[in-house]
């Protein structure tokens, strides 16, 4: 995993649920990763999956992928090359399919000091996040969650867990 | 010092003598639920390289978000699902037809109370209700649990919400949860466990208390629980043959928030478009015309929500621009619903009846909503495009309300019909 990334900004607000990151009629009908990514924020912004470069980074307000558990909303990101996600806070199970996906995950107010299309760096080592407008600091990660993040997701971690490959 | 019920139940299945909230554990799940998206699981689950589950005897698979087969991308995710099953020798499958997982799970007697369950799906803290800890994880981590028979979990902190009545007529369940939804927000109670007691919990049925577990994660809450009681072992009996020791909490337990309510003067609630906590009392809405009307889902399609619409739709029919769908939400509520007659009352009065399932509810089939339409649903969600067109529009109420709403047109006040 990096330990720095910069990356341009795509900022959206709160409570930004996983039905318009990846909406649920798709859910059982597609199933490959780079189709998810045509769809990515489909129902939230439109303009996303056709302009999204490798690297950028959503930085995002209160309780971001609120809603069902789909994975399908992380993957499509991953898949979009999205770099990291930063919001003032998560809900559970997105950060958990984060984590489990290794799509690098941010909790800090950096919504506060960046618009879209301006960059930011994330140095996961200092626990910094700098906009054009301040440095926002976030605490690490539990010692058994960054495991899974440095293996590269759960599927390698339980992988090496269990002595396989 | 006292522990809450996350902390205790947590900690048994860790097999440690005690945990405090913000704590990883790694517990062993007693059950892990999957749905249509077993598919998916499987597909990540060969990736993973084992050749066996873990124990067969914790999974528990219920087709029910996209059945019957809409098509074929849909039989396909239900044939790999049924081969899974056979191949792996889960014998807790449930096929086409049985139900909603979240009504299914219980009813065959896979949740009992201090039970640790995970699965594959948001609303999975419904469990709560019978004295389960139960919480929603992703995809991958299922088949993980599947490989490992193992997960970690955080030991969350705890809101206990205790409400005060009696709740007057034609206020449920559903209006106590939405009013709470409103005031603590999305993420009101995000990571939380949140316990419901006080009065008008004891006097709640097991069928009321599946709302409010069901939709504690409409505010971001890990997992919902109500105390077990007697209720809860009448409903458990012939359900769940084997012996288990209930969890409850400390009287002393350390608790983030205690929240107080008295709700004997709570009117219907409803949430407007496009968020779960954007809730009014229906009087505010009242008047809006609506396309369709929804009974059903995991949250409203038991047997007293059935009756709840019927009592108010017997005899009488619903207003002739309405599609009124109804879901039961599984065949032993559907059975029990044709021996007390509520399927024809509901049938009579113009409804639509459709097969236990998921439904409409997250826009796949059976019900979709074309731009401009509106919806009054006792479903759970209400995003935008949760129900087909991003341009349609979804409310979301008890099944009193929705009833009333299907009788006049527009939503009504179930007090007033």
């Amino acid at each position: 995993m990096e330990t720095k990334i910069t990356g341009r900004v795509w900022k959206y607000g709160d409570d930004v649920n996983t039905d318009v990151i990846f909406p649920g009629k798709y859910t059982y009908t597609i199933s490959d990763p780079k189709e998810m990514a045509r769809h990515a924020l489909e129902d939230l912004d439109p303009e996303f999956a056709q302009k999204v470069q490798p690297g950028d980074i959503i930085v995002a307000g209160k309780n971001w992928g609120c809603g069902s558990s789909r994975e399908q909303a992380v993957t499509c990101l991953k898949e979009a090359g999205v770099g990291a996600v930063v919001a003032r806070s998560f809900a559970r199970i997105y950060f958990r399919n984060c984590i489990n996906q290794a799509l690098p995950i941010v909790t800090c107010d950096a919504v506060d000091g960046v618009e879209s299309g301006e960059e930011v760096t994330i140095d996961f080592a200092a626990g910094t996040v700098t906009t054009p407008r301040g440095v926002y600091t976030f605490p690490p990660l539990p010692a058994e969650v960054m495991q899974i993040l440095e293996a590269g997701g759960l599927v390698p971690y339980v992988q090496k867990q269990l002595g396989i490959g | 010092m006292g522990y809450t019920f996350a902390e205790k139940a947590l900690a048994r299945k860790a097999g440690l003598e005690s945990v405090v909230a913000g704590q990883i554990v790694t517990v062993r799940p007693d059950k892990l639920l999957t749905h249509d998206n077993t598919a998916a699981i499987v597909k990540e689950f060969r990736k993973i390289g084992v050749a066996r589950v873990a124990d067969p005897k914790v999974n528990v698979i219920v087709l029910d978000h996209v059945v019957p087969a809409a098509d074929e991308t849909h039989a396909t995710n239900h044939k790999v699902a049924r081969e899974f099953a056979a191949e792996q020798g889960i014998s807790a499958f449930y096929d086409v037809g049985e139900g909603i997982c979240h009504q299914v799970l219980p009813e065959k007697g896979h949740a009992w109370p201090g039970a640790v369950i995970v699965g594959s799906d948001s609303h999975t803290p419904l469990y709560g209700a019978v004295g389960a800890f139960a919480a929603g994880i992703g995809r991958t981590e299922a088949a993980a649990v599947m490989a490992t028979g193992q997960i970690w979990l955080r030991v969350p902190s705890t809101f206990r919400i205790i409400i005060n009545g009696p709740l007057p007529p034609r206020v449920s369940a559903k209006d106590v949860i939405l009013r709470i939804i409103g005031d603590l927000g999305a993420d009101g109670a995000d990571y939380r466990s949140v316990e419901f007691a006080g009065p008008v919990i004891r006097d709640m049925s097991i069928a009321g208390r599946m709302v409010l577990c069901n939709m504690s994660a409409e505010m971001g809450a890990k997992n919902g629980v109500v105390e077990p009681d007697e209720k809860t072992r009448e409903w458990l009996k012939g359900r769940v043959t084997h012996p288990y020791e209930e969890i409850h909490a400390d009287p002393d337990a350390q608790y983030e928030r205690v929240i107080e309510y008295d709700f004997s003067d709570l009117a219907p609630q409803v949430a407007r478009p496009h968020a779960v906590d954007n809730v009014v009392p229906v009087t505010e809405v009242a008047g809006t015309r609506i396309n369709q009307a929804l009974i059903g889902t995991c949250t409203n399609g038991r047997l007293e929500d059935l009756q709840a619409a019927a009592d108010i739709l017997r005899g009488k029919h619903i207003a002739p621009h309405v599609r009124l769908l109804v879901l039961p939400a599984s065949r032993e509520i559907l059975l029990e619903a044709l021996d007390r007659g509520l399927v024809r009352d509901l049938v009579a009065a113009g409804a639509t009846l459709l097969n236990p399932g998921c439904g409409p509810c997250l826009g796949a089939h059976e019900g979709c909503m074309a731009p401009g339409e509106v919806t009054i649903s006792t479903a759970n969600r209400n995003f935008k495009g949760r129900m087909g067109s991003k341009e349609a529009f979804i409310y979301l109420a008890s099944p009193a309300t929705v009833a009333a709403s299907a009788l006049k047109g527009v939503i009504a006040d179930p007090r007033e019909v």
